[in-house]
Order: C-alpha cells, then sequence, then structure tokens
C-alpha cells in the first residue's frame, strides 16, 4: 500500500518549472497582438497615402499625420474634456454594475421574478437612445444623471445576461453535492453559483466595458458642458475633422484599456481560471 | 457508526415509477453494494438517502429512527471539483458548507492527505490532479464530513481499468482502516464481489430488489481471490440474476 501511495508524489512538478511559465505569457501576448498592429499600420498607411494621392480636403478628410499633429497641438483641451468623459463613463458604468448584480441575483433567487423581470430587460433595449437621449436632457439637465442613465441602459443588459446566464449554469450534479452537505439556497449561491459565474461575468463585463465609453460620448454628444462628445459636436460644427478624429483615437484608447483592466482585475478575482485555460 | 435500514422506498416522478418497494440492510462497517441495469433507479436511491428526493413511501431508518439529513454523505459520480478551490479547499467544501470556519476546515481536512495519497497536492489545482487522485480527493472531501454512512455512486467508473484496480485495492484497505460504513452503486460485477459484504441486486425500472447476496470471502481482500471458484461463483450468479428475463417481474413476496 504505501509504495502505490507514494507514487503520486513523483507527478508534482519539479521546483525549476516556474521561470518557463512567467516567460512565455509575454512573449505569447506580443505574438498575439502582432497582427492586429499590423492590420491598424498598414491601414493607417492607406489612409496617409489616399489623402495626398487624391489631394482630398482636410475639411472632409484630413491625413492620419494631421490628425495627430492638431491632436498634439490641442492636447491641453482634449485632456480638459477627456477628463469629464472618464468620470462619467466611471459613474455611470458603477450604476449599471449595481444595477445588473441586484438584477441578476435576484433573478436567480426568484423564478417568479425571472419571469416578471427577464421580458422587460429585454424590453428595455429595444428603446432607442437615440431618441430618448434629447428627452433625458430636458428631464436632467446638462449634469451628470442624464448622461449616468444612457451608459446605465447601453450597458446593464449584457452583464446582467452573463451573470444570469452563470448562475444557471452550474451542473444539476454539483447543486445534489452541495444541497448534500446541507446547504440550503444561499449557501449554494455562495459556495457554488456565485464562483461558477464568474467566467461568464467577465466575458460579459468586457461587452459592457466597450459600449461604456461610446454610451458616454454619445450622451456628451446630446448635451453637455464639457466632455469628448460635445468636444467632437462642437469641432465638427467648425469643421475641424481633424480634430474630431483625435478625439474618435482619445476614446478608442480609454475603451481599449478598460477593456485591458478588465483582464487585470479577473487576475485578481480568479486567478485560477488562466492556468485552467491554459491547460485545456 | 450505525445501522441502516431502507424499507419499502417507493419514489415516483410525475406518474413515473423509479422505485418500486426498495429494501436495504447495512450494519456498523459493512460495504453494501448495490447493482442493476442503468436506469434502474440505483442513482435515484441514493439521491433519496442522501435528502435530495423525497419518497412517496417507505422509510429509512437509522438505528431505529428516521435518518437526518447528516447521515448520509454523498459522492457522486462526477468528482465535482470545483476548479476555483484549491485541493485542500475542495476536500474542506462541505465542512465549510455546514457551518465551520474556513480555516478550522482545512485543519480538519488536511491530515487526511497522507493516508489519502494527496500530501503535497494541498495547494494544488484539481486539474493538475490523475483521475485516481481526483476520485481520492472527492472521496476525502465525503470522508471529512465525519457523517455515518458514506453514499458512493459509481466512484471508479471513469477510470482506466489498472487505476480502477488500485482504487478498489485502496479503498479495501482504507475502509478496513478507519472503519467506514459503505453504500456503494456500481456497474462492475467484480468490483461488487471484491468490495463487498453483501450485493443488493436491483431489477429494470421500477427498480425492486431482486436478490441479496452475501459475499463470504475472507477479508482483508485481495485481488488474486477473485480467481479463486468461490468468487467465480459469485460473479456468475450476479450476473445471472441480473439477466434474468424482464418479462416475469419477480412478486414483492419473493424479495422477503
Amino acid at each position: 500500500m504505501s509504495v502505490r501511495l507514494s507514487t503520486p508524489a513523483v507527478r508534482r512538478p519539479a521546483a525549476p518549472e516556474p521561470p518557463r511559465d512567467a516567460a512565455t505569457p509575454s512573449r505569447g501576448r506580443l505574438r498575439r497582438v502582432l497582427p492586429a498592429l499590423v492590420v491598424v499600420a498598414v491601414l493607417v498607411a492607406a489612409w496617409q497615402w489616399a489623402v495626398t494621392a487624391f489631394a482630398v480636403r482636410p475639411q472632409v478628410l484630413p491625413s492620419p499625420l494631421r490628425v495627430v499633429e492638431q491632436g498634439w497641438l490641442f492636447r491641453g483641451a482634449l485632456w480638459t474634456n477627456t477628463v469629464p468623459t472618464l468620470q462619467v463613463t466611471a459613474v455611470g458604468f458603477a450604476v449599471s454594475l449595481a444595477v445588473a448584480w441586484v438584477l441578476a441575483v435576484v433573478v436567480d433567487f426568484s423564478p417568479w421574478l425571472r419571469q416578471a423581470l427577464l421580458p422587460l430587460l429585454v424590453a428595455s433595449q429595444t428603446i432607442p437612445i437615440i431618441a430618448i437621449a434629447p428627452l433625458l436632457i430636458i428631464w436632467f439637465g446638462f449634469g451628470l444623471l442624464p448622461k449616468v442613465v444612457v451608459i446605465a441602459l447601453v450597458t446593464f443588459f449584457p452583464v446582467a445576461i452573463g451573470l444570469i446566464e452563470g448562475f444557471s449554469s452550474v451542473e444539476r450534479e454539483a447543486t445534489n453535492l452541495v444541497r448534500s452537505m446541507g446547504a440550503g439556497r444561499w449557501r449554494e449561491f455562495r459556495y457554488l453559483r456565485l464562483p461558477a459565474a464568474m467566467p461568464s461575468f467577465f466575458t460579459s463585463l468586457r461587452i459592457g466595458i466597450t459600449y461604456a465609453v461610446t454610451g458616454a460620448v454619445f450622451a456628451e454628444y446630446v448635451g453637455a458642458r464639457a466632455g469628448l462628445g460635445i468636444f467632437m459636436n462642437l469641432q465638427k460644427n467648425s469643421f475641424r475633422t481633424d480634430l474630431v478624429l483625435a478625439a474618435v483615437i482619445v476614446t478608442a484608447v480609454i475603451s481599449v484599456a478598460l477593456f485591458g483592466l478588465t483582464y487585470a482585475v479577473q487576475r485578481l478575482v480568479m486567478p485560477w481560471y488562466a492556468a485552467e485555460r491554459r491547460r485545456a | 457508526m450505525r445501522e441502516v435500514r431502507v424499507r419499502d422506498l417507493v419514489v415516483r416522478f410525475g406518474d413515473r415509477e423509479v422505485l418500486d418497494g426498495v429494501r436495504l440492510d447495512a450494519r456498523p462497517g459493512e460495504l453494501v453494494s448495490v447493482i442493476g441495469p442503468s436506469g434502474c433507479g440505483k442513482s435515484t436511491l441514493f439521491n433519496v438517502l442522501a435528502g435530495l428526493v423525497e419518497p412517496a413511501a417507505g422509510s429509512v431508518l437509522v438505528d431505529g429512527a428516521p435518518a437526518s439529513g447528516s447521515t448520509f454523505a454523498y459522492m457522486p459520480q462526477k468528482d465535482l471539483l470545483f476548479p476555483w478551490r484549491t485541493v485542500l479547499d475542495n476536500t474542506a467544501l462541505g465542512l465549510e458548507v455546514g457551518g465551520l470556519g474556513k480555516r478550522a476546515a482545512r485543519e480538519r481536512a488536511a491530515p487526511l492527505f497522507e493516508p489519502f495519497g494527496l500530501a503535497g497536492f494541498e495547494n494544488a489545482r484539481p486539474s493538475e490532479l490523475s483521475g485516481g487522485m481526483r476520485q481520492r480527493a472527492a472521496l476525502l472531501r465525503t470522508v471529512v464530513q465525519a457523517r455515518d454512512v458514506l453514499l458512493l455512486d459509481e466512484p471508479f467508473g471513469a477510470l482506466d481499468s489498472l487505476t480502477r484496480t488500485s482504487m478498489q485495492e485502496w479503498l479495501e484497505v482504507m475502509r478496513a482502516r478507519y472503519g467506514w460504513t459503505v453504500l456503494l452503486i456500481t456497474h462492475d460485477i467484480r468490483e461488487a464481489v471484491f468490495l463487498s459484504d453483501r450485493v443488493v441486486v436491483l431489477g429494470p425500472r421500477p427498480a425492486t430488489v431482486r436478490r441479496v447476496v452475501e459475499i463470504d470471502l475472507p477479508r482483508p481482500r485481495e485481488v488474486r481471490m477473485l480467481a479463486t471458484p468461490a468468487a467465480a461463483a459469485l460473479e456468475a450468479e450476479l450476473l445471472a440474476v441480473l439477466r434474468e428475463p424482464v418479462a416475469a417481474p419477480p412478486s414483492r413476496a419473493a424479495i422477503d
């Protein structure tokens, strides 16, 4: 017996393995990002060439070089308008997350409320935000509230659905197991459904957060005192297409950064997940 | 350690009858196997014992009194080790769910890692374990709950045959050492003969008990005993009972 029991210990990975593990992800990440960078470089080069070759007026389509140049020149204005957009995005997405979590948990605990609320959630996504946003300004003014409402409306849905489906993704047998251990509905949620929903939650979080910045810019576009949205609107009205596009670039950079941030948070919340994926 | 008596258990799902008067006895320290054709209701029987399914009729008595929710510790077919928990935290899950603090639960599970052949894997993730180790971890999670009776639902069904044989030998040793009372579902007649004190053969759904076969091979059991004429005769008997035609189901009276 003792022989058999001691054999598993042989399978334990030897100590000097971690360095190799630590080196691979960064090199792997570079290799993964590289194709995207190449495509962007080609597109920008083509754009630059087309604008010069066909002598397009900068009011219609500025060259990428001009966009960057003017963007740098107006970096102060861009920055003062970026800060309020970031604030609105943060507050709006926080509200959206809170709403999504409360809804998802409530729906998970009550089949009746699931039947009652799910159709409403879907219906909320048919609201044409374009038509509603100006009304929100009339109702709530130029402050934070109408923008928060727009962002929440745009982003709570994917997060809520991701959570709801994550909670109910657990296997019947796993539920039986924790029930046999004496778990009631609350402990079943805490020890099984909640952790099981995390992968699905982070996927939907990424979808939500990419919409959040766009939602913020859109809400500002309709009416704001400051922000990238209203900045774009004003520059468009004075035919500064280059500055509109510079603001677009800033928006894109913020979105990508927030997207990346979700991976960092994910690594903190579910450190097991990445290793699990790599093994599978 | 307690004596378990299951009497005249009837389970219906809607108007579909799954168990039709199943009875079963296990004395302290015994291992009783339940075999039967696929889908005959073996797992349903365990679900009743684990408190997951309410029977339509019948009783489960422990030392003469109705069983409570904490009599049986249940090990499902799949190991169901959670990827978000380390192996140690997985094995402590039942204690945590039962209300014990995380630290206390860990402290109770940790000393079992050595005898279960899992020493050094406390902080590993379940996916780092081999199939046999995963089953041992799942069994540890079941045993550490310190309940009276273990319900093992095809614990070795998914393992390759070499690993399965060594797990069966291992279970035989561990059971003798700790004196567990075990109810075991299996598809494997040899496994039933090798491990059991008694084998309960169920018929097709709705399940009734076709025969109870006493396995009077000496203990501790060793694999080579399976080659003896006595073991071969028991295997043949179990196979014959399992393959009895369905057309004439045995009457209830024939069981008692």
